[in-house]
């Protein structure tokens, strides 16, 4: 064991988490006070805290982190951020989060979110393809897909939102879409490579 | 003064009351707007759930597109503003990581590369729509155009998450009690409420993913505004405008409650403290009436035009005839 130490080691799941995570995250000084949980809007329904979930970072369960509804349910309002004694950047990392339980393939074991992530990649689907977004293909084909049964409740919603001509029937495509697209499929290429080298 | 504009894909259409009343109070105070040629969504916050490279490719490109605006800046930063909480934050996240920090500059590059673009960060501010109006323009300089002052109309002034945190560039206010949004209100001649939950989230997204979830923060917000006897909420994000506006009746069903708080943009009220009629400005496209509260303040939203009911010409079409008795 003791020479383990001193070989190139495997990147732990802190190590992956910062590694995916843009700018400095502080992850390593949480201090465990629990003011993100504390300042979170969602926090009584998550699994997790933030602070719990770093605990568990630091102590590499990589899949209970991975499972946990917590990231999910991030509404990303900044407050954790903003309170956090430690600069830790919570909201950066519940995104990484996301990221990492979607590429491992953790994210489907729970039906909320699956919702979560597949709203997300629905948006882009329309981003991608057209440079705007959406919304009434957004929601109608994310609603087929996981609330077909709460459409009829979407109802009068959508219907006041039409009649007072705040929805669009067709996307809007922007003039350089190719040139859009060659940029994004190019940075989807390097987002693997990134994965690669932290062996993900 | 010159300013590059992003309007973001909200304003195109869902809050196009937003983008009337932003362009309308703009010329009034000669504030010029020049809107990116081909801006493409910032991603809101669904790209950088998934992709964290392609999420800042995406808003870098937009960068682009505004450094490469001509508005004569005389050697001082250009500014790019935004009136769309989250594309606000989009842009001036993704400036200020760009111009700090390296490593993620020169991936963004290689990608930019690929759509023969380049981003040299910084040189660029990103700005809310909202410091427009409190700094640049002024609260005096607000006051002194006032034609039809709002009194006796009582505002809760609503900031969401997104204009006071995080912290990266184009800061203005403070992330815990804000106060910008509620003197501007004051300089118009409303009454401006207390209102304690005035920086909590609207719940973004969440109206998609939990519903539970999201009518609770959608309903804690409505709750404090009524606690304080609002008549109006003010708002200057279109997420936020449309989760409390359009999912009021939900939140009404859900909890058993009757709210009737209409939400308005800042923009909107500027405009009619201007003497600008309700047309002129949008107001009327919200889900919830705004007529009962604007009628305080002597402003008449026109009944929405009923659709034209269509009637088939008979000269148009070659309709069956009665043979005339001969």
């Amino acid at each position: 064991m003791a020479d383990a130490k001193i070989e190139a080691r495997a990147p732990t799941l802190m190590d992956v988490v910062i590694g995916i995570t843009p700018g400095e995250t502080n992850l390593e000084k949480c201090i465990q006070c629990g003011t993100c949980g504390g300042s979170c809007p969602s926090a009584a329904d998550m699994d997790h805290t933030p602070r719990a979930l770093f605990a568990m970072i630091k102590a590499g369960m990589k899949e209970p982190v991975l499972r946990s509804n917590a990231q999910w349910y991030c509404v990303s309002c900044y407050y954790c951020m903003v309170r956090c004694p430690k600069d830790v950047h919570i909201t950066d990392l519940m995104y990484s989060l996301k990221r990492l339980a979607i590429k491992e393939g953790y994210y489907h074991t729970n039906t909320r979110t699956t919702s979560s992530s597949s709203f997300s990649s629905t948006f882009i689907t329309y981003v991608e393809n057209f440079g705007r977004s959406f919304e009434l293909g957004l929601a109608t084909v994310y609603h087929l897909m996981h609330h077909p049964l709460g459409m009829p409740k979407m109802v009068p919603m959508a219907m006041g939102l039409l009649t007072k001509g705040r929805m669009s029937l067709v996307p809007k495509r922007i003039k350089h879409i190719d040139q859009l697209k060659a940029i994004l499929n190019k940075a989807k290429e390097l987002e693997e490579e990134m994965y690669t080298e932290l062996e993900v | 003064m010159k300013y590059g504009y992003f309007p973001g894909c909200s304003l195109e259409k869902n809050a196009a009351s937003y983008q009337i009343s932003t362009m309308a109070v703009a010329k009034a105070f000669n504030l010029e707007f020049l809107e990116l040629d081909d801006w493409n969504c910032c991603g809101a916050t669904e790209y950088i759930s998934l992709n964290k490279t392609a999420a800042y490719a995406l808003v870098a490109r937009n960068l682009v597109l505004a450094k490469q605006l001509e508005l004569g800046q005389n050697g001082n930063d250009k500014q790019l503003i935004a009136p769309c909480s989250a594309c606000f934050l989009n842009l001036s996240k993704a400036e200020s990581y760009l111009t700090k920090n390296a490593e993620l500059a020169g991936i963004i590059n290689t990608a930019l590369a690929a759509g023969g673009m380049h981003y040299v960060g910084g040189g660029l501010t990103v700005r809310h729509l909202l410091d427009v109006f409190v700094n640049d323009v002024g609260y005096e300089a607000v006051k002194e155009k006032v034609v039809k002052p709002l009194t006796g109309l009582r505002i809760a002034p609503y900031y969401g998450c997104l204009i006071v945190r995080p912290r990266f560039q184009g800061v203005f206010d403070d992330f815990e009690q804000p106060v910008t949004l509620d003197k501007l209100m004051k300089a118009l001649g409303a009454y401006v409420v207390d209102f304690p939950l005035k920086a909590q989230c609207c719940g973004g997204h969440m109206t998609q993913i939990s519903e539970p979830v999201a009518m609770d923060i959608i309903n804690r917000l409505l709750a404090n505004a009524q606690d304080y006897q609002a008549d109006i909420i003010v708002t200057l994000c279109p997420m936020c405008q449309l989760n409390l506006d359009a999912y009021q009746a939900s939140v009404n069903r859900f909890f058993k409650t009757d709210y009737h708080i209409p939400v308005l943009y800042f923009t909107q009220m500027i405009g009619l403290a201007l003497g600008m009629s309700a047309k002129e400005l949008g107001i009327g496209s919200e889900l919830v009436d705004a007529r009962p509260a604007l009628a305080k303040i002597g402003v008449e939203v026109p009944e929405p035009e009923p659709a034209p009911k269509k009637r088939p010409s008979k000269t148009e079409l070659p309709m069956p005839q009665m043979p005339e008795e001969s």
